[in-house]
């Protein structure tokens, strides 16, 4: 295996070699960075050319200045990483290491709730292979992928941030659209949980009616304005995700776990004011991260108290539910500083932004009121960025799931008299993941590629924006540093997504040299 | 719990193949993939409009191939600057749109169907030329992707061994550069070459994906018996490539090659977006959507048209190739509805 490993990275080193001189001498004889200089009438001129080619080496021919830029870059094993100067006489790796949190950050989010939905979506949807949800999550899947993403920027940026900013002077919902939003919420469970006509019938008008009643109070109470959810609306919803995720999880059947998840919720719903006291006084990522380990310890510790057996599929339901239940802090810690946040001036009650990565106006200091305005920042960008990638995840995912259930070890468990939900989610699930696995990770190195353009569209400072600059600029080191951290990246996906698949598919060994 | 209600299907699955293998008797395979293509809907629709579409646009504004020119039908060129239409519009907004879907007064192109913009220009032509350049592009990209594509993986699937080591390596380094750094670079300081030539860079660019899957096509059918016949018979290596294993793979082939197409039209209209493909005075659909977008909240159908043309145009691809695909695969059953049902006691009764 290791031998593998070894032959595989020395591979990859000689690609990324390849590559990276392909990207330099391309760049290299086609841009010349002293040419807004050459038309200058400035009287220095003649030194400031000088100095020009003096730091970047312009007089050393393309091919061979690779190796000059090379020789900085395998620095990085002795200690003196160099990625050489920008135009303006800056080290190239300052650029970079400001603009690579800021990349992450915008596609990280986006990322996992695309894979979440969309492997979600494609599974229900092969499960309900040929129904019209089929059918329409299809058609949605295929106009998502047909979509380019600077058009729904420009789209999302009136219809939802404009509107939904202007919704909120008042924060009223009209009749029209509850109307509307019940009538579809009611089509999309009838599709979801299909059956006979009566029991599809009866679950379109639970559904409406629920979602109808449950928009007027939001309505009513004006809770958009001043939203909140208070000790016993967590509860309330803690306890719908214990059930939610025991179901899908390990069954209802399997009491252990069910209590064991009840429990979470029970201890976080006690401990509701103290760590509100906790957020409030001692607001950072510190306590952020610590009560996330405390958190995590509690669901274990739980689970190992209520199960006797088969402990690891309790904790596991236990973690998830913990994980939701800690979430819902966080939610309603950010909607209690929603009200004094939107009544700053840098504010001014539109909070959601079309633009930027972060309000340079708001007060410094307030790690609430920084949190918050990074999320909102983040709403527009992980929406397009959703649409545009959960397309593929949900053909793909669906199409496995189908292949899967083809199989006759799922015919086998079926005929041994298991649940469904255990065929499902046991035989068939897990074995659709592994395919979905490699594409995933190909996938992330693809996204930072794709993040170029929403970070042009939606003015993120990001490697986009270095990248674009350093075309537009013809700087040669700037667009270096920018293609070898996508590249590496790249090389690096191609390689996890191999070993990957070997540890999760028993059946694909790698032959290494004995 | 009705999320894992289980329907049964047993029943159907025995009498559903007896359908399917009575429909498909006697047919070459090229006959019933095709009759399994004309089948799927979405693709058929898609077909039709692309086929329309495709028509509609390059007839607007007329060609030339080879010394034949055709002049189009449009009575602007998009250098025309026309005065501004009044008639019919707001006085603050003089240049809107007099397409009109509504039967009545009225009805049909108008003088500007998609407007004008800010000079006068007419949008209509514009638009046109940018679809004309898109689908150009998407074309060039596709073509030239599947001719290095098939035969690099070809080669390295028919040969193996060492070329197949060189080869893939290759395939690995066009893979691990993200085409949108290299395409960027290259078109940024050579668009002014003409848009083809972009395409066709990009093109070479693209066969990553394919070359694999034809590598991997190739590997399995070359160990199949009737590639051992043929080669007891005396065939020669390129025989056995062109006569018995390509036309094995062109299902894989075709459905990959759409794929890369609706991606290239994306991937083009991206690259002008940002400034780095084709460049003014020349036109596309994605240098228009960047160029007009400030004017949404304004002249909200200078920035429509260009995207729904984008949508369409790779929207229908994809159906189509969803067709193909679904044509294509043997193992692909297909659902037996009501209809065939009742067909088939019908059939049965009559016996």
């Amino acid at each position: 295996m290791l031998a593998y490993i070894g032959r595989r990275i020395s591979a990859l080193l000689v690609i990324l070699l390849g590559s990276t001189f392909l990207v330099y001498v391309a760049q290299g004889y086609s841009g010349d960075p002293s040419e807004a200089l050459r038309g200058s009438t400035d009287p220095h001129v003649k030194a400031q050319l000088a100095s020009l080619i003096r730091n970047l080496n312009l007089n050393v021919p393309p091919p061979a200045r690779y190796f000059l830029w090379l020789k900085g870059v395998l620095g990085v094993f002795v200690g003196h990483f160099n990625l050489g100067l920008t135009r303006d006489r800056n080290p190239v790796s300052t650029y970079i290491l400001a603009a690579v949190p800021v990349t992450i950050r915008l596609i990280l989010l986006s990322t996992l709730l695309a894979i979440l939905i969309g492997i979600g979506f494609g599974i229900i949807s092969a499960l309900r292979q040929y129904s019209r949800f089929d059918y329409a999550l299809t058609f949605f899947a295929f106009l998502m992928y047909s979509l380019p993403i600077f058009w729904v920027a420009v789209l999302l940026k009136a219809y939802l941030a404009i509107s939904f900013n202007n919704f909120l002077l008042n924060g009223s919902i009209a009749p029209a659209w509850i109307i509307f939003a019940s009538f579809f919420s009611g089509v999309f469970w009838a599709a979801v949980i299909s059956g006979t006509r009566q029991k599809v019938i009866a679950v379109f008008g639970i559904a409406a009616a629920s979602t109808a009643v449950f928009l007027t109070l939001l309505s009513v109470t004006k809770w958009f304005t001043h939203p909140g959810l208070g000790p016993i609306m967590m509860l309330a919803l803690g306890i719908g995700f214990a059930f939610a995720v025991t179901f899908v999880s390990t069954g209802l059947s399997n009491k252990a776990a069910l209590r064991s998840s009840l429990t979470v919720v029970g201890i976080g719903f006690l401990l509701y004011f103290p760590v509100e006291y906790l957020l409030k006084k001692y607001a950072n990522l510190l306590t952020l991260f610590i009560m996330a380990i405390v958190t995590i310890t509690i669901a274990i510790a739980t689970s190992y108290f209520f199960a006797k057996v088969d402990r690891r599929a309790v904790a596991r339901t236990s973690l998830i539910t913990s994980v939701i239940a800690g979430l819902l802090f966080i939610i309603d810690k950010l909607m209690k500083t929603w009200v004094p946040y939107i009544n700053t001036d840098a504010i001014h009650q539109r909070p959601i932004p079309t633009i930027g990565q972060i309000n340079d106006l708001l007060p410094a200091g307030n790690f609430w009121f920084s949190f918050l305005d990074s999320v909102l920042h983040l709403v527009l960008p992980t929406i397009a960025l959703i649409l545009i990638s959960m397309a593929g995840y949900i053909r793909y995912s669906r199409g496995t799931m189908l292949e899967v259930l083809n199989q006759d070890y799922i015919r086998t468990a079926r005929a041994k008299g298991l649940s469904e939900r255990t065929v499902i989610m046991r035989h068939a699930f897990r074995n659709t993941l592994i395919p979905i696995t490699t594409i995933v990770v190909v996938d992330i190195a693809g996204i930072i590629g794709g993040a170029i353009i929403t970070e042009r569209v939606f003015g993120w400072r990001g490697m986009g924006t270095l990248f674009i600059t350093a075309i537009d600029t013809s700087d040669l080191n700037l667009l270096m540093g920018v293609s070898l951290i996508v590249s590496t990246l790249a090389v690096l996906a191609n390689l996890v997504a191999d070993l990957l698949y070997s540890a999760l598919d028993p059946r694909i060994r790698v032959v290494g040299k004995k | 719990m009705t999320m894992f209600s289980r329907r049964s299907k047993l029943s159907e699955e025995v009498s559903g193949s007896d359908i399917f293998n009575k429909e498909t008797e006697g047919l070459s395979q090229g006959q019933i993939v095709l009759k399994r293509f004309f089948r799927h809907r979405g693709a058929m629709v898609s077909l039709i409009v692309l086929f329309s579409l495709v028509t509609f646009v390059f007839s607007t504004l007329g060609f030339k191939i080879l010394g034949i020119g055709y002049g189009g039908w449009w009575k602007y060129k998009i250098t025309d600057l026309p005065a501004l239409r009044t008639a019919g519009c707001s006085i603050e907004l003089p240049g809107c749109p007099s397409l009109s879907l509504i039967p009545g007064k009225g009805f049909g192109l108008g003088d500007h169907p998609f407007g004008q913009d800010d000079l006068g220009r007419d949008y209509f032509s514009l638009v046109m030329r940018g679809a004309e350049r898109s689908i150009e592009v998407m074309v060039v990209i596709g073509l030239v992707a599947a001719a290095v594509g098939i035969t690099i993986g070809a080669l390295a699937g028919f040969y193996r061994g060492l070329i197949d080591a060189i080869l893939m390596r290759i395939n690995d380094f066009i893979i691990t550069i993200p085409i949108i750094v290299l395409g960027g670079v290259v078109s940024f300081h050579f668009g002014n070459k003409g848009i083809l030539f972009l395409a066709f860079f990009l093109g070479v660019l693209s066969w990553g994906g394919l070359s694999r899957l034809v590598r991997g096509e190739f590997l399995t059918l070359r160990e199949r018996e009737f590639v051992d016949a043929a080669r007891v018979a005396g065939a020669s290596n390129r025989r056995i490539i062109f006569k018995h294993i390509l036309p094995n793979a062109i299902g894989v082939i075709i459905v990959s090659v759409t794929l890369i197409m609706s991606g290239a039209i994306l991937l083009e209209s991206a690259l002008s977006y940002l400034g780095l493909g084709v460049v003014a005075p020349d036109v596309s659909l994605g240098l228009l959507i960047s160029q007009y977008q400030d004017s949404f909240t304004t002249r909200p159908w200078l920035f429509w048209y260009p995207g729904l043309l984008i949508i369409i145009i790779a929207l229908s691809v994809n159906f189509i190739g969803d067709g193909l695909r679904d044509a294509f695969d043997p193992r692909q059953r297909r659902r037996i509805s009501r209809k065939d049902r009742s067909a088939e006691r019908a059939i049965a009764t009559k016996k």
